[in-house]
């Protein structure tokens, strides 16, 4: 309505309560839990180390890495700039090649008209691509409630599928499974699986390749995101490595690929640029072993029957934010999370959603808010990070995580209005003005030695100071304040002898006289 | 009047960039384009590549071809072989198993009970060891190269560009194109690396260095 009233609104976040953009509890509470599971640590510690050094062998290869990061970074950042052309660029194209396009305000539309498509088709069963847009929306979820059975056909999202679990990785979302997990969960869940499988992976891979193939073979429709849209050609490309997406993007006859408003590039050439970072930075291969690229429908090859959904889901809500609009440029290659200390401890879970790990700490508040008043778990994520920098330096389009995520920690505070903390502190404020008013509070404040027991440190503070000693020990206040020590006969006596020690150095030493003591 | 989806994404994007302007960026494309190296170091680097990714390499003469073809399909048990249509029959010459030639109309459980594939290829790159077909004639629709289990390509030197500039820029965009770099593979379990999933196990690469 804005663009009738001629005043520009802020666009909505993703709605609260569809989708996966949220948790059920904060990040702490839910990171307490998983921290305990020795299992899952071990795992993450061993598959982030090893493909940590598989990245940075494969760029540091490339004499002109940095180079393609500036270009990476500005071409995503110009296209932000234009993106409502080149949307109705990208539209232009795939409809002229035979395709259709489709656009959702958010993800209870986006999955209504998925299913819509689906049902159309009169198929009662889909095999899908490993997608973050269509995690994100819940798009399983909605399907299985329609009675529609979805079949996930990459490996790590077939085990987080046949688990009843949640992924917790973008590139690998079963990287919290270890091989005993997933052979039992093959065993249990696989109909008509070999009793006899051991946890061999390659055997493991078998299995699922077994039972995949005859889905491959005779489902009629597939469900795929896309790493790309080009606009000038209406191509779209999917990144893959097993061939699953290959089958899905090729077998069937009817295909739906579901894919964020801010995937679309200018220029077919652009993707030199893209098909260069994001393989080196996601498994740090010198390339993926498959990519596809398609452009509407070809008669006679693939799919004849072609749809594009564009989803917003709150990406227009992080583009109306200066400093936010940055977490829109990820191309999900998930290099942050693997160098991240905070989330190779916690683990994917912990976050809550669908982007778990640095960029997802900031882009999922940026796409699904902070509500104050609904102690929302989101508010929690800008905190899930020692913001020691590491995923900015290894971020393919250079995003400054760290940066934004100190932004979102400033707006969370401005948005929880007054709080009981923020009065205390205004009131801190006053005291501290005046001498002597300071000197009074500091004597009253000895009085909290009692609370600091045999250990001299207090664990937990009254409200409303409980939000900060919930992650960190607070010390005793100490017997004497250093105003009221530097004033007693001792201070005065400790003042004055080091004033005497001073004369005698100088007296000592005149050829260094300006030397400071700690720059010998 | 009720707004579609379409007229209400497209304003709150203005919208967005309204409130938030941002300025407008420059793309500095310096990094490196346009590279050529001779024709040794090309085959040199593309078969290096492809040897990393655990796929077999068999450079031969032009003339050799049918030779070469015959030599790999052997040994591999392949006795009945798909080609497209457009295929340059005399690469088979040599080769003494049944051949099917595809078409649009051949289902994949058919396609599934084919030994293997035989196909030309458009481009490749020998920096990340990448082949690109492209839908043409001698290279087929794209369930041809993914569901039998044994893919032969055969590459020509002269279409092996250096990087992945050099050959983006020899595509026909609006062609169905597939990218390959080696076998199917997963990382999924414990990131260690397997070789063959859902597409071809085997992929047999013949570099023919003189066309």
């Amino acid at each position: 309505m804005s663009t009738f009233l001629g005043m520009p609104a802020a666009p909505p976040r993703a709605p609260y309560g569809a989708g996966n953009l949220r948790g059920d509890r904060s990040f702490p509470k839910a990171a307490h839990d998983e921290l305990r599971n020795d299992q899952l640590r071990r795992n993450l510690g061993k598959a982030t180390h090893t493909i940590r050094a598989k990245r940075l062998a494969v760029t540091g290869e490339l004499p002109d890495w940095e180079r393609l990061r500036d270009a990476g970074s500005a071409l995503k950042t110009a296209t932000m700039n234009r993106l409502p052309d080149l949307l109705e660029e990208l539209e232009r194209k795939v409809t002229e090649r035979g395709g259709t396009v489709h656009w959702a305000r958010d993800a209870v539309e986006a999955n209504a008209l998925v299913t819509e498509l689906i049902e159309a088709t009169g198929s009662r069963e889909v095999i899908k691509v490993k997608s973050m847009a269509t995690q994100e929306i819940g798009l399983n979820e909605h399907l299985e409630s329609r009675g529609i059975t979805p079949y996930e056909t990459d490996l790590a999202e077939l085990i987080v599928q046949l688990a009843h679990d949640k992924p917790s990785h973008i590139l690998v979302p079963a990287i919290h499974r270890n091989r005993d997990e997933i052979r039992e969960i093959f065993l249990k869940e696989i109909p008509g699986v070999d009793p006899e499988l051991d946890a061999v992976p390659a055997h493991l891979a078998a299995a699922a390749r077994a039972y995949l193939r005859e889905k491959f073979m005779t489902t009629k429709v597939a469900v795929s995101g896309a790493n790309f849209g080009v606009a000038e050609t209406g191509t779209l490309a999917v990144v893959e490595s097993e061939g699953n997406g290959r089958m899905c993007l090729t077998l069937p006859e009817t295909l739906i690929t579901v894919m964020g408003i801010e995937k679309v590039i200018p220029r077919y050439q652009d993707l030199e640029v893209f098909l260069q970072l994001l393989p080196r930075s996601s498994t740090g291969e010198r390339m993926n072993p498959y990519t596809s690229m398609w452009t509407g429908t070809t008669p006679g090859d693939g799919p004849q029957d072609f749809h594009l959904v564009l989803l917003d889901n709150g990406r227009t809500a992080a583009l109306a934010d200066s400093v936010g609009r940055e977490a829109l440029n990820c191309i999900r290659c998930s290099a942050c999370l693997n160098v991240c200390p905070v989330y190779e401890r916690a683990g994917g879970h912990a976050y809550g959603s669908t982007y778990p790990g640095p960029i997802g700490a900031v882009l999922t508040p940026q796409l699904a808010g902070m509500h104050a008043a609904k102690d929302d778990p989101n508010s929690s994520l800008p905190y899930a990070s020692s913001l020691c920098g590491a995923c900015f330096d290894a971020c393919p389009v250079k995003i400054d995580i760290p940066s934004l995520l100190v932004e979102l920690r400033h707006q969370k505070t401005e948005e929880s209005g007054t709080t009981a903390e923020k009065l205390a502190m205004k009131a801190a404020a006053g005291v501290m003005k005046r001498p002597k008013v300071y000197t009074a509070a500091q004597n009253a404040a000895r009085l909290g030695r009692v609370a600091g027991g045999r250990s001299g440190t207090i664990s937990h503070l009254p409200p409303p100071f409980n939000g900060w000693s919930e992650s960190r020990d607070t010390p005793v206040p100490p017997r004497h304040t250093f105003r009221s020590w530097l004033a007693s006969d001792e201070g005065t006596a400790a003042l004055r002898d080091a004033a005497a020690e001073g004369a005698r150095q100088r007296a000592a030493a005149p050829e260094t006289p300006d030397t400071p003591e700690e720059d010998r | 009047m009720t707004t579609t989806a379409r007229e209400t994404v497209l304003g709150r994007i203005r919208d967005a960039l309204a409130l938030a302007p941002a300025p407008e960026a420059d793309v500095p494309r310096a990094y490196r384009t346009g590279r050529t190296l001779p024709d040794a170091d090309r085959l040199a680097l593309l078969t290096d590549r492809l040897v990393d990714y655990r796929a077999e390499v068999h450079p031969c003469t032009a003339e050799e071809t049918a030779a070469t073809v015959a030599a790999v399909l052997t040994p591999r048990g392949a006795r009945l072989v798909g080609i497209p249509a457009g295929l340059d029959r005399t690469w088979l010459t040599a080769y003494d198993g049944a051949l099917r030639v595809d078409d649009a109309a051949v289902a994949p459980p058919t396609l599934d009970a084919l030994d293997g594939v035989v196909t030309a290829s458009a481009v490749s790159c020998a920096e990340t060891g990448t082949i690109f077909l492209d839908g043409s004639p001698d290279q087929g629709r794209r369930a041809l190269t993914l569901v039998p289990d044994l893919h032969v390509c055969v590459v020509d030197l002269s279409s092996v560009a250096v990087g992945v500039p050099e050959a983006v820029a020899r595509l026909v965009p609006d062609r169905p194109t597939t990218l390959i770099s080696g076998p199917s593979a997963t990382s999924d379990i414990e990131l260690e690396r397997v070789e063959g999933v859902h597409g071809p196990r085997t992929l047999d690469v013949i570099i023919r260095t003189d066309v």
